[in-house]
């Protein structure tokens, strides 16, 4: 029987265990957003998701299972579970009205890494130049910036990292990511 | 590697930017009007302090936003 499984991610079956444990989150529903930080559109959308759209760079804001990451003073990408692009694309032109507004669904630009452990940070610093810690860079915190050279989104989550890349770039950062952290596998 | 302070993101590594040149080149009220001399003098020449430079960068691999800056031509210091 034919495949008519037709949908594959980009590091399909990737996942990697040790002092960092890393596996993909894929297929998540990505919204890119842009649109006036002071307007009232701005107000309306924060209202139909449930969660204000973060003012501060570098910061995200989670209602539920839906997450608003800050990418620019008037840029967000929002992120929701696999299948919710349909649903958060109506959700957001309807609340942004007639006001000068994009939505774009940008789900198939990028996939998720997700890496876990006590070592985390010390395998990103092997590749990153933004500083990590705890006290810099809390629980909620995300950024855009260069991943072994790969342009990529830094995301922390409760107990684990995210990394959002590029789907052309997923296979550098995996393999990368796999290298990277051969050191840590090492118990001490 | 210059850590150049992005107004949105904060301090990041200079390879993280793309360079704009100078600052504050306005675009002619009436492009027409102007000379091929005028126009080529818009077009290609620019201030090359040896000091401070007000200059245009876009942190590209951030939030993409363009901004200017002061950085001293020979220390690199950014003073602005």
């Amino acid at each position: 029987m034919a495949d008519r499984n037709f949908r594959h991610s980009p590091l399909e079956g990737f996942s990697s265990g040790g002092a960092v444990a890393m596996s993909e989150v894929p297929f998540l529903a990505q919204i890119n957003l842009r649109l006036d930080p002071a307007g009232p559109a701005a107000a309306a959308v924060g209202k139909d998701l449930g969660v204000a759209l973060p003012r501060r760079g570098g910061t995200s804001a989670t209602s539920g299972d839906v997450s608003v990451l800050w990418l620019g003073p008037d840029e967000w990408l929002v992120v929701g579970p696999p299948g919710a692009e349909t649903r958060l694309t109506a959700l957001l032109e309807s609340a942004a009205g007639a006001a000068h507004a994009s939505v774009v669904d940008v789900s198939a630009q990028r996939t998720a890494v997700a890496l876990r452990g006590p070592r985390v940070r010390e395998l990103l610093a092997l590749g990153c130049s933004l500083d990590l810690h705890p006290r810099v860079f809390g629980v909620g915190d995300c950024a855009q910036t260069m991943l072994a050279h790969a342009p990529v989104v830094v995301w922390r989550r409760e107990s684990e990292f995210w990394i959002l890349v590029r789907a052309s770039f997923a296979g550098h950062l995996a393999a990368w990511l796999e290298d990277a952290g051969i050191e840590f596998t090492v118990r001490d | 590697m210059m850590l150049i302070p992005c107004p949105w993101c904060g301090p990041r590594d200079e390879s993280e930017f793309h360079y704009g040149g100078q600052a504050g080149v306005a675009y002619p009220d009436d492009p027409g009007a102007l000379t091929d001399a005028e126009w080529a003098r818009y077009l290609f020449f620019r201030d090359n302090p040896k000091g401070p430079f007000r200059e245009r960068w876009s942190h590209t691999a951030g939030c993409r936003r363009w901004f200017s800056l002061v950085r001293d031509t020979v220390t690199n210091e950014i003073v602005a």
